[in-house]
């Protein structure tokens, strides 16, 4: 990739939430907005080589975004009153600032994330929209197809200025349940990146993770003071951290199997902090602070045998409280089984079958502690069940290895 | 910007019969505040008669237009400045009507 190229790359990362939240407060229109945007990119790769990259690169965008916004209106507009189109050109006068915080790129997060909008679709605009990943890229990101993709955020947009959801921050008192949609999107674009599913695709997606942790980043930039932004960045670095260890010859590797050199110290040090620094606000934690807290443990431990198991078992036992899910049980019966033993761990597995009989993990869970408790057949059963509902690839190599090696 | 806020009862498991003062009280704030622009309880579906004339006669027949378990039971129509407004508004709603509520805009 020549110099250019990879400036070009580097300022479409830092400015295109920028361009597009800017453009949307001026125009009011997100279609506008990402479509001025495209064509601003798609002017520099050209320009750019020949004319080298401007001193404010973020600043020529913009500028270069309005001049197409405003063609695309007057080319569109021909028939409308005059007076409209002189109001829409030249009003260059900031929308009333309203909401906690005022700044474009969380308007425009807020927008993509609106609770009146369906998960994926909030979850592709958001990646399209604030990520500035194409539609293609997001496609084959979550399997989908590109028409069905291109369908949903055409929706998703039609409803945005239908239903006019409102292009703003929310207020004080609703901002902390409207971030916590927010940071749903982020993890689930996460998780998806750090378990893919789907026979066809790599079992980790980098990409995907990355992009999750960037956004993450913007929001945590924006919002510093949100104690679980803070605690959902620390959480995806200290996962991301292990990521290289994660893999091997094409199957998944327990965390206690995992070599420990190959984390990323430098990840790790920056989750910590962060995780130390909510300790230190002294604020009741939320679930993605206790989670990151839980994984903060985990790598503070050299070996798997120096991990403190009942400082997890504790925090698991604080996040029962705060989200009594039965997914949140599966995984504290996990760290019960280092603390009590197998046996008190799959009592409390067991408990969970109704609400968990078709969770990959319930079963993977089981098939190890009946494994450790020598029960062979019902481990290879167990095993069984698991790998028929496993999605990712290489956790599918690991449990199908792991029956095998049943006597 | 207009808002359709439709109320919607279920058959197989109806909100409380109870709630008549409380929504008063509500529309009495809906009328004070300026979003109030119209509304109206309807009778059971039992009283509803659908007439269709597309084609050369128009029949008249018994019933609602769709048999399903939910129905829409009265609405109101609101004017406010954008769609956080109506769902702020529409939260309130259904905790007065003790029933789900639909925003729909007008187009």
């Amino acid at each position: 990739m020549s110099d250019v190229e990879q400036a070009v790359t580097r300022v479409h990362r830092a400015e295109w939430a920028r361009v597009v939240a800017a453009l949307t407060r001026r125009f009011g229109d997100l279609d506008l907005a990402e479509e001025a945007a495209a064509e601003a990119f798609a002017i520099a790769v050209e320009r750019w080589p020949a004319d080298g990259v401007p001193p404010n690169p973020g600043a020529w965008l913009t500028t270069t975004a309005n001049r197409k916004a405003i063609d695309r209106i007057r080319r569109e507009n021909k028939r409308d009153d005059k007076h409209q189109e002189a109001r829409m050109v030249y009003d260059d006068t900031p929308s009333e600032p309203s909401g906690a915080i005022d700044d474009d790129r969380l308007r425009l997060i807020f927008t993509c994330c609106h609770p009146a909008l369906a998960t994926q679709a909030r979850v592709a605009l958001t990646l399209r929209m604030v990520g500035g990943l194409t539609v293609p890229e997001i496609a084959r990101a979550f399997l989908v197809r590109e028409s069905a993709l291109e369908q949903r955020i055409t929706r998703a947009k039609a409803k945005i200025k239908a239903a006019r959801i409102p292009y703003r921050v929310p207020s004080a008192e609703d901002l902390p349940a409207r971030v916590s949609g927010v940071l749903t999107v982020l993890f689930l674009v996460f998780n998806e990146g750090y378990l893919a599913t789907g026979p066809g695709t790599d079992p980790i997606r980098q990409e995907l993770t990355a992009e999750a942790i960037r956004l993450t980043r913007l929001i945590h930039a924006l919002l510093p003071d949100d104690g679980e932004v803070t605690g959902l960045l620390a959480l995806m670095l200290l996962i991301e951290a292990r990521r290289a260890a994660r893999v091997s010859a094409g199957e998944l590797v327990a965390l206690g199997e995992q070599d420990r050199g190959t984390w990323d110290a430098a990840l790790i040090a920056e989750g910590h902090r962060l995780v130390r620094e909510r300790l230190a606000a002294g604020v009741a934690p939320g679930r993605y602070q206790i989670l990151a807290a839980i994984n903060a443990v985990h790598t503070s431990a050299r070996d798997i045998r120096d991990t403190d198991w009942s400082q997890v078992v504790a925090l698991y036992d604080q996040l029962v409280r705060v989200d009594a899910s039965p997914v949140v049980a599966l995984n504290r019966a996990i760290a019960v089984a280092e603390l009590d033993g197998p046996e008190v761990a799959l009592a409390a597995v067991d408990r969970l079958e109704e609400q968990l009989a078709g969770y990959h993990a319930y079963h993977a869970t089981r098939a190890d502690l009946l494994r450790r408790l020598a029960r062979s057949a019902e481990a290879r059963a167990a095993y069984g069940k698991a790998i028929e509902l496993a999605g990712n690839t290489a956790e599918i190599a690991n449990l199908t290895r792991r029956r095998n090696q049943l006597g | 910007m207009q808002y359709l806020v439709s109320v919607i009862d279920d058959k197989s498991n109806p909100g409380s019969t109870d709630r008549q003062p409380a929504i008063s009280e509500f529309n009495d704030r809906l009328i004070a505040e300026g979003y109030w622009v119209f509304a109206g309880g309807l009778a059971d579906t039992d009283a509803a008669t659908v007439v269709d004339h597309r084609g050369e006669q128009a029949v008249i027949s018994d019933g609602p237009f769709v048999e399903s378990k939910e129905y829409l039971a009265g609405f109101w129509v609101w004017d406010v400045p954008d769609l956080d407004v109506a769902l702020k508004l529409a939260a309130e709603a259904s905790k007065v009507c003790d029933r789900k509520i639909e925003v729909r805009p007008f187009r």
